[in-house]
């Protein structure tokens, strides 16, 4: 070995690396506000899904003599709603479906969206165009819009504003994996694989997913509060959820007739909806500066 | 020294040919973009590659030289079938890829390096699995790959237990181009391709890379296809050169013949435009005039006409061929440099040269 070489050999510091996701829990967990976003939704999270365990009051018995109490009456902490029900409780147990029906569409437009969008940025021409054109047709509808239309042609159920929410969402993220993939599948990287005679599908796997998912990732993660107001607004409509099932958008909606009575506990479930979303919100946001390892 | 040592590295494509039997032969290879100008605008071609044909031998490193956008990185992406080519043949140690030597067997053979040692790596992959994706892909097991890897860090000088399980971003350029040679390597080739793989690098890192690939030629009997602006660079580590110029050869020869010789008046251009680090032998006048014209629409007859000092009448009409100088293989395509072409510079009989 020439002495040029040795020079490299002693340069070398020893410590070894973290993995890639190690490193961006350490970076996510210094800082505060992802810190504060990521406690508040575990325990809402928890809440909702321990809410048998919690020895809460039964959320659909009702009682027309305690109606709409307010917030720290005794026996019922934050009051009861406009049909003398408990409001903990029934915000407890609304955050199972609410959470669901936020949560779900956007992990099922993310798994179709990225592939969608993978497949058309990575191939390209014609494959693109099919693809992109399509999706451009669904994205000229408002959001709302294109919920209501096809929860309302498939009638009102949980499944149907769920499936509804689905297709709302994967055009967006289509694009947004779409411009991702074509900006990553043009460097050297790709064409080094496809030079060591990798095939397409490989490539995809090996160097594009890995690549593109951390982008997309933080977009979905934006979407989850989008996917809750739209999800209440169909229930607000009368597509969604049903009562007396607790919901938090339905809940909103009955509630509202209380506005002028008892403002607070009328808000409560609008307070719920606002404090996942934001903390969904600036949850991405950190989660976007955690991954970007290079600085 | 490597620590892991006795790993097997994949066995190179056999050598079918015999020594004799150029590695790497080259003929008419063209490459066109479409381009539209505006949205109802005319459909144009860049000519990016025009009809370029050379031949590389068995050990032998070739260099590629010429000012931005002269189809150099282009010829690099055509050898390795990154991009489809509109003409032209590659023969790959006497089998012609795609009929006797699959794309497949061809991407083992003959591996490449870019310029970018950043962009070239994954950046969510370790150094490791990086180097081992290639052999991989041929079917090596997972294990083996990795070893192979570590293997390959210590040739290219990177000590395996501190740089296996890093990530790009954690190493400087040196380190990542000494990497991107790894990865290179581990396919086994018996060519490689180095599109400018040391000009991004500071001056001293890239002296230290040229070192390595001189020794890794040595150890591995590689050939190298070197592409680079720097003339210095290429006179150090080339045997013969190919100037091109607007997507065409002008001039090819021994690196020694062309730079003490040059015969087209672009090569004579390029090195005069080299930067002297003897301040009594300053350049101070630019020995050429003018950008390149648009390769949309390159000039008819010699490209170089319309900046070239000498240029007479018969320069725009029909385009020169290569023409033999001497019995070394020095060719340029030049009026001046072919005997009786009608060029009042030209050499009047057979073997003289005018200079």
């Amino acid at each position: 070995m020439s002495a040029m070489t040795e020079i490299a050999l002693q340069a070398p510091p020893a410590t070894r690396s973290r993995g890639y996701w190690a490193t961006v829990g350490r970076r996510i967990l210094r800082d505060k506000v992802s810190l504060v976003c990521a406690v508040i939704l575990i325990a809402i999270f928890l809440s909702a899904i321990c809410a048998p365990w919690l020895g809460l009051a039964d959320p659909y018995q009702g009682s027309m003599i305690r109606r709409l109490r307010h917030i720290g009456t005794v026996g019922y902490p934050l009051g009861t709603d406009e049909l003398g029900r408990d409001m903990l409780a029934r915000l407890i147990y609304g955050g199972r479906l609410s959470l669901i029906i936020g949560i779900l569409p956007v992990i099922l437009a993310f798994v179709i969206g990225t592939s969608l969008g993978l497949v058309a940025g990575y191939v390209g021409g014609k494959v693109n165009t099919a693809i992109m054109r399509t999706i451009d047709v669904f994205y000229a509808f408002p959001s709302v819009l294109l919920a209501i239309a096809i929860s309302g042609a498939l009638g009102a159920g949980i499944v149907n504003s769920i499936v509804s929410l689905t297709v709302v969402f994967i055009p967006q993220i289509t694009r947004v994996s779409e411009s991702v993939t074509t900006s990553v599948r043009n460097m050297d990287f790709v064409e080094a694989a496809r030079a060591s005679g990798a095939g397409p599908f490989t490539i995809m796997r090996v160097h594009m997913l890995g690549n593109v998912l951390g982008p997309i990732f933080v977009y979905a993660t934006g979407l989850i509060s989008v996917s809750m107001i739209l999800a209440a607004g169909l229930s607000f409509l009368g597509l969604g959820t049903k009562p007396p099932e607790p919901e938090w958008g339905l809940m909103l909606n009955t509630l509202r007739t209380a506005i002028y009575v008892n403002p607070w506990v009328a808000a409560l479930p609008g307070v719920m909806i606002f404090a996942v979303s934001i903390g969904f919100n600036l949850l991405s946001d950190g989660l976007r500066s955690a991954m970007d390892i290079r600085n | 020294m490597t620590g892991t040592s006795g790993v097997e590295l994949l066995k190179p494509i056999e050598d079918v040919g015999g020594a004799a039997q150029p590695l790497l032969q080259v003929t008419g290879l063209t490459k066109h973009f479409p381009v539209r100008g505006g949205l109802f605008g005319a459909r144009k071609t860049v000519r990016a590659v025009d009809d370029v044909s050379f031949s590389i031998a068995k050990g032998e490193t070739v260099g590629i030289v010429g000012e931005s956008g002269c189809g150099k990185s282009t010829t690099a992406r055509l050898l390795m079938h990154l991009m489809a080519r509109d003409a032209g043949e590659i023969i790959y140690d006497g089998r012609q890829v795609g009929r006797a030597l699959s794309l497949r067997e061809l991407r083992r053979g003959m591996q490449m390096v870019f310029q970018d040692s950043y962009a070239s790596l994954n950046p969510r992959l370790t150094i490791e699995e990086s180097i081992a994706f290639g052999p991989k892909v041929h079917g090596m097991a997972d294990m083996v790959a990795r070893a192979q890897a570590r293997e390959l860090l210590g040739k290219v000088g990177l000590r395996p237990e501190n740089f296996a399980g890093r990530y790009p971003h954690e190493i400087s350029g040196g380190q990542r181009q000494r990497v991107n040679i790894a990865r290179a390597l581990a396919l086994s080739p018996r060519l490689v391709i180095l599109d400018e793989a040391v000009s991004a690098l500071d001056k001293s890192v890239e002296a230290q890379v040229l070192n390595l690939l001189a020794d890794l030629k040595r150890e591995f009997g590689l050939t190298y296809l070197f592409i680079s602006h720097d003339l210095n660079v290429v006179r150090y580590i080339s045997d013969r050169v190919l100037v091109m110029y607007l997507g065409e050869v002008v001039e090819l020869g021994p690196v020694d013949q062309v730079w003490d010789a040059p015969a087209h008046p672009y090569t004579r251009a390029l090195l005069a435009a080299m930067p002297s680090s003897d301040p009594d032998r300053r350049t101070e006048t630019p020995p050429i005039s003018g950008d390149p014209p648009n390769p949309i629409d390159p000039p008819a007859g010699c490209r170089f006409h319309t900046r070239c000092p000498f240029a007479e009448p018969l320069c725009a009409g029909a385009t020169p061929k290569l023409a033999a100088l001497d019995k070394m293989g020095h060719q340029a395509a030049c009026y001046m440099a072919i005997p009786g072409s009608g060029h009042s510079r030209a050499p009047q009989q057979e073997g003289g040269r005018n200079t």
